[in-house]
């Protein structure tokens, strides 16, 4: 497993999810590394399917690890326009890189103000001290 | 670590992947100390035993194990223990830590009637399951004299300490099984550890036994279950009259209850847990994800009419729900080229 990592070019929630705001009205979500060492190794992704509306703050992905399931929330709102199939084959990609080949999904947003009520870097992990 | 019946229980060490690959390709090394023992001894010991274990005792060699259900009259399962026959009348029996002190009650509560004497010896016996391909190789380089086969038992020196060496184990794979002092357990670890088992903790554990098919006390096993619904039917010799045959043999006739204990897989993803309804009955009591295989494995109770292999049925996993599979056991088998062959 990799070494905790915060890259200060996310945005965060407080429950332990990430955005990355990529332009033109699009995001990529995934889970942080809190979350993935929480979990423990990961072992089965339930995804949305592309085109599915997803609400901040609520549950739109199932991570299972082997000792434990637990839901994702979503950091935005808006519609899916991508999910990262490897996940399938290969879903220690969440431990093993949980912001780059780790992501889960890429959203079209419906209100990108949101990212206003998100955390920078130091706000997220002042929460985890 | 987490907490369980007064014990610090090591869950994990390096993760339980990796853990569970070590027992499946080279060797694992478990404390397993938790487990508790009693000695039964005296020149009735087994007229004792025979009373109060399902299993057939007086077929049990010197130097031999046995496995076993400790049922209550009505057939309902107190415990699942291995015996090991130390002598022609002293006997010790392994015991799940969460039911060691009410097994030690009801062995108590029956001894009276015979001129045999019931020892609580959990505190004298550490426990060090070495398990894997590489396991008895391991143990012997360490040891004075050649390992006790498969579910026998002998006193051997290993790593400079007397101690009982078991053949048995709780993965599926061959091994041995360590009681030894306490006091020596630590350098007995250190020992087995250099020599190339990896540490290995109780979520590896899990995994392994649920990929073998051995029964959880408290998962699959529980005083509201009698062993012909746990397909435990082997271990019961009711001709032996042990506490609770009757019961038994009433289910191994009429049919036990209306549930069978099976294996099963899941087959379009995911991953079934303890607790999750079947659908149109039933429940499962262990599940998790094999890491052997890649794929939601369990055991679970379902009505006895589609208990065959291959039937197929679903799990509601938290209001979704998963088409999963009966299946013959074990749910992982080892081929020649020790990859899984699974039926």
């Amino acid at each position: 497993m990799a070494d905790a990592s915060y890259p200060d070019d996310l945005l965060y929630h407080p429950e332990h999810d990430w955005a990355r705001i990529d332009g033109d009205g699009l995001a990529t979500f995934g889970i942080t590394w809190f979350a993935q060492d929480a979990l423990g190794e990961v072992v089965f992704i339930d995804p949305p399917k592309v085109g599915t509306t997803i609400a901040a703050g609520e549950a739109y992905a199932e991570v299972e690890s082997v000792k434990a399931v637990s839901d994702v929330v979503a950091p935005m709102s808006g519609e899916v326009v991508a999910v990262n199939a490897a996940l399938g084959d290969g879903p220690e990609a969440i431990n093993d890189d949980p912001y780059g080949d780790g992501w889960l999904v890429q959203v079209r947003l419906s209100d990108p103000s949101e990212r206003d009520g998100l955390l920078d870097v130091a706000a997220y992990t002042a929460l985890l001290d | 670590m987490v907490p369980f019946a007064g014990w610090e229980m090591p869950v994990q060490y390096d993760g339980v992947g990796a853990e569970h690959e070590a027992v499946r390709t080279t060797a694992g090394v478990f404390d397993v100390s938790h487990m508790g023992e009693i000695e039964t001894s005296g020149p009735q010991a087994l007229d004792l035993l025979q009373r109060l274990l399902s299993n057939d005792v007086a077929q049990i060699p010197v130097g031999g194990a046995q496995y076993s259900v400790l049922c209550r009259e009505d057939g309902g399962v107190l415990d699942d223990l291995f015996t090991y026959r130390l002598g022609a009348d002293r006997f010790l029996t392994i015991t799940n830590a969460a039911n060691h002190e009410r097994d030690v009650d009801w062995f108590r509560r029956w001894a009276p009637e015979f001129d045999a004497t019931v020892e609580d010896v959990a505190d004298r016996y550490a426990m060090l399951a070495v398990q894997g391909p590489r396991a008895r190789e391991i143990v012997q380089a360490a040891s004075d004299r050649p390992l006790p086969a498969r579910m026998t038992v002998g006193e051997r020196t290993v790593a400079g300490v007397r101690m009982l060496v078991c053949g048995t184990g709780y993965t599926g794979e061959d091994g041995v099984e360590l009681l030894l002092p306490p006091a020596d357990a630590g350098r007995v670890w250190d020992d087995i550890v250099r020599r190339g088992a990896k540490p290995a903790g109780l979520a590896a554990r899990d995994t392994l036994r649920l990929e073998a098919c051995f029964h959880l006390y408290g998962n699959d096993l529980s005083e509201d279950r009698g062993p012909i619904e746990a397909g435990l039917g082997w271990a019961c010799k009711e001709d032996t009259g042990f506490i609770g045959a009757d019961a038994v043999r009433g289910a191994r006739v009429n049919g036990a209850g209306s549930e069978r204990l099976v294996p099963f897989k899941i087959t379009g993803g995911g991953i079934a847990r303890q607790g999750n309804p079947v659908v149109g009955g039933g429940v499962v009591t262990s599940g998790t994800h094999s890491p052997s295989l890649g794929i939601g494995v369990g055991l679970a109770y379902v009505p006895s009419e589609r208990a065959e292999p291959g039937t197929s049925f679903e799990i509601d996993v938290r209001g979704k729900l998963r088409p999963a599979v009966v299946t013959t056991k074990p749910l992982y088998v080892k081929d020649s080229n020790g990859k899984d062959s699974d039926g």
